[in-house]
């Protein structure tokens, strides 16, 4: 899987990186340490593609993150779009005591927002447009 | 108001404090930009108190600190709740000051995407830590199903914070509340128009329902 440290790899050349990012590779990281790698990327214009998603809370942190990075000209925030998760019950009370394990799954895009537009999406489907700058 | 009645006000919610059980729940207004929150918390505010919070405008992220108006006594069938009302700026991932240069100065532009960012930030903030439930308002004439309403309801799901679904601008032809509730089976969903004051007594009825 290519690190961030690649991203100067495609610095020159034509094309748009992905990085696809396993959830073995995100378990043990603290939620400051995987906010930051997605936030790398994502200012490198690289897509970010997480295998298992975010919790809310480290949703809720990189919205924080994210604004506090904005700047005129550079930097316009994030675009991210995730499956719904498998509809109604899964957010229960008791599912959550249970541990969010299950139903932080969920495949997450995040692309910087001036490089990536959601065509499409519906429960099954995310179809976007990257363009390179 | 006068001196002397609002003296006699504000000693009558300090004794009203001291006799409930606790303080009032601070009840957080949430949604997308341009949702009509500020326009809500200003119509309650102007409702139960007589004053206002902020100002409201067309242009998005018009809030950009969190306000809070404090002991709104809101009269519901003999029974009186009181709430503070937190009006927080809109929740987005993304802030483009070309967005603005229509309406107004480059610099100012630049100031308001500026101080919006600090403001998504501070929402956030209030989320986690301050507030003990939500309104989350969307504007029923726009698709409910955005990345921001997934998220931020699950934000508020995952702290266990009660929450009610306010389907706001019925008024407008493209107006939808099928369509939110729809989005978001799990949650109570309330129709109104905070511009026209439509279905307001609905609106108070459940704020003292969930929240008192
Ligand atoms: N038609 C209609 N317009 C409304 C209604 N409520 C608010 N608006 C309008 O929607 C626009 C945005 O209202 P605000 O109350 O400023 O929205 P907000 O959610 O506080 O927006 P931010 O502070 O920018 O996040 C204003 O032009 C309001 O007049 C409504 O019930 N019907
Ligand atoms: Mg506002």
């Amino acid at each position: 899987m290519p690190k961030a440290t690649n991203a100067d790899d495609s610095d020159g050349s034509d094309g748009v990186q992905i990085d696809l990012i396993s959830g073995e590779r995100m378990e043990n990281m603290a939620t400051m340490e995987k906010i930051r790698m997605i936030l790398d990327g994502v200012h490198d214009g690289n897509i970010v593609i997480l295998e298992e998603g975010l919790s809310p809370d480290e949703e809720s942190r990189l919205i924080e993150v994210t604004m506090s990075e904005i700047s005129p000209d550079e930097f316009n925030g994030i675009e991210i779009e995730t499956y719904p998760k498998s509809k109604a019950n899964d957010s229960s009370l008791l599912g959550r005591i249970m541990g969010n394990d299950e139903s932080t799954a969920k495949l997450t895009v995040i692309g910087p927002a001036n490089q990536i537009e959601t065509l499409h999406k519906d429960e099954t489907l995310i179809s976007a447009l990257v363009s390179r700058d | 108001m006068g001196l002397f009645t609002e003296l006699k006000d504000s000693i009558s919610r300090v004794t009203d404090r001291l006799f409930s059980e606790q303080e009032p729940k601070r009840i957080g207004i949430y949604g997308p930009p341009n949702a009509g929150k500020t326009t809500l918390a200003n119509r309650i505010a102007r409702d139960w108190t007589g004053d206002a919070i902020g100002a409201e405008s067309h242009i998005p992220h018009e809030t950009r600190r969190a306000r809070r108006k404090e002991d709104v006594q809101i009269e519901r069938n003999g029974k009186s709740v009181t709430i503070d009302i937190v009006d927080t700026p809109g929740v987005t991932t993304k802030v483009d000051y070309e967005e603005f240069t229509d309406e107004m100065e480059h610099d100012d532009a630049i100031r308001r995407s500026r101080e919006a960012t600090e403001g998504v930030a501070e929402a956030m903030h209030w989320l986690r830590e301050d507030v003990d439930g939500v309104i989350y308002v969307l504007d029923s004439a726009e698709d409910p199903i955005t990345q921001v309403n997934t998220m931020l309801i699950g934000i508020i799901e995952s702290r266990d914070l009660p929450v009610l679904i306010f389907a706001n601008k019925i008024d407008l032809d493209d107006s939808s509340v099928k369509r939110i509730e729809d989005a978001f089976p799990q949650h109570k969903t309330i129709p109104l128009s905070a511009k026209e004051g439509d279905n307001m007594d609905e609106v108070y009825d459940n704020i003292a329902e969930y929240f008192g």
